[in-house]
């Protein structure tokens, strides 16, 4: 633990990297993939080509993103900035489709009763559509910032601080506590992030998890419909 | 866009495919990577996520573990075996192991579940055995979403087998090092353009297998997640002997 000991203010600034590329991308991640996701569950037509595209986001490695980003939008190599686009472009890919069932999910009827009642365009969306996506957003939200937080680490080998740094320094002093304090660290500000976007959820949800265990029934519908 | 041009004029430059450093030989290894990783992976993964998946027991614990696996970051797992093992194989290939199984498993046991419990209630009152019920039924049944898992756990290994170069092993992460070292941003640009040439492939072949596999019949046959482990309580009264 003697590296641990001494080196407790790399590991917490490190740490603070880390978040501080983290949270945006998870942030940025949900606003831009919430309102793709409702185009694809309004629209037919869009819906396959929007699914498509995110598919093929997927389906490029984050390394290459890294090292292809900068070349593309003219950032310098070693630019945070890179790192919270790629992995937001990623997290984008990952949350248009949950955020599209999210939407798929919500009961026809509920939303025509609310059109009945007079809620019209934004409003519906803002107060009835969306709050009622929201347990199954959560979920998809909760899957991008634990990989977002794992794969900022990759940024590591490309010399951008977080604590990947601890990682590729480690490895190459040949000290085993400085790898490992950095993967504890690591799976620590997954959870810290996804403790905090549950809590998030209960505060802005509180019905939701009355609701969470009747969602199953909720996807057998949207399967026959 | 002068580094895209470089890029690909790197990528088709003949000078760049003979020998240990080839293109051929580096995409080789980056394919050899992610198959063995997959084959280790699925030995581990597919019995466990069947046995959840049949029983419908330790589901909570697998979901719990696999999220915990997933937050393990890569980087760290490999730098960390690389120390211990040395330069080789093992470091990455148990690296990408830890990284593939959370997606295989969940696809195991989320195909079992997606079986419509009617149907194995419909396989117990023909005569089937527990055994039978799980060959003949959940397996074929299951398929899509196993695949679907497997294919998952291949696109991220496929993709992050080019931090094998990083511990000394081979694959197309060599150009990206190497690039990176002496500031040759074309060859980076070179090694992870065929990255993502590789990427799409892969995924290209797996849905086609995905849709290949679904039994004819059941095409279409989406939703109907179950809930209940299989082995509890039938619809209606006792069975008078519940086949085992």
């Amino acid at each position: 633990m003697s590296w641990v000991s001494s080196n407790l203010g790399v590991i917490a600034a490190s740490a603070l990297a880390h978040a501080a590329l983290s949270a945006p991308t998870v942030v940025l991640s949900f606003v831009l993939s919430v309102p793709i996701g409702w185009l694809a569950h309004r629209y037919r037509l869009t819906r396959g080509t929007l699914l498509a595209v995110a598919g093929v986001l997927y389906a490029i490695p984050s390394i290459p993103l890294f090292v292809i980003l900068p070349i593309v939008i003219g950032t310098s190599a070693r630019s945070p900035l890179n790192v919270v686009i790629a992995l937001t472009l990623y997290g984008i890919a990952l949350m248009v489709r949950s955020s599209a069932d999210a939407f798929d999910a919500v009961e026809r009827d509920v939303v025509d009763s609310a059109t009945a009642v007079g809620f019209a365009g934004m409003q519906r969306f803002f107060r009835v559509e969306l709050p009622l996506a929201g347990p199954v957003l959560l979920a998809g939200l909760r899957v991008v910032s634990v990989s977002t937080v794992s794969l900022v680490t990759v940024s590591g080998v490309l010399g951008i601080p977080s604590l990947g740094l601890l990682f590729t320094d480690g490895f190459q002093r040949g000290i085993t506590e400085e790898i490992l304090a950095g993967i504890v660290a690591t799976v620590v500000l997954a959870l810290l992030f996804d403790v905090l976007l549950v809590l998030a959820g209960r505060v802005l949800m509180p019905w939701a998890r009355a609701t969470a265990r009747r969602a199953p029934r909720a996807r057998t519908r949207e399967a026959r419909a | 866009m002068n580094y895209f041009v470089g890029a690909i004029r790197w990528v088709l430059d003949p000078a760049h495919y003979p020998g240990p450093n080839g293109i051929p030989v580096r995409m080789a290894e980056q394919l050899w990577y992610t198959a063995l990783t997959l084959v280790i992976a699925c030995a581990i993964a597919i019995p466990i996520g069947y046995a959840i998946g049949h029983t419908g027991r330790g589901r909570a614990v697998a979901v719990s573990v696999t999220g915990g696996v997933r937050a393990l970051p890569t980087l760290g797992v490999l730098t960390l075996v690389a120390l211990w093992t040395g330069i080789g194989l093992q470091a990455p290939i148990v690296s990408f192991v830890v990284l593939a199984i959370p997606s295989i498993l969940a696809g195991a046991y989320a195909g079992f579940e997606a079986v419509d419990r009617n149907v194995v209630d419909a396989a117990r009152a023909v005569g089937m055995t527990g055994w039978q019920v799980l060959a003949r039924v959940e397996v074929p049944l299951g398929l899509p979403l196993l695949i679907g898992g497997i294919r998952a756990a291949a696109l991220q290994v496929v993709a992050t087998a080019t931090l094998a170069a990083y511990v000394g092993s081979g694959g197309l992460g060599g150009y990206l090092f190497a690039g990176l070292q002496t500031r040759d941003y074309e060859q980076m640009l070179a090694g992870a353009l065929l990255v993502v040439v590789l990427a799409l492939v892969l995924e290209g072949l797996f849905a086609l297998v995905q849709r290949l596999v679904v039994p004819r019949g059941v095409v279409a046959q989406r939703g109907n997640v179950r809930t209940r482990p299989s082995r509890s309580r039938p619809v209606m009264g006792d069975p008078i002997e519940e086949g085992k």
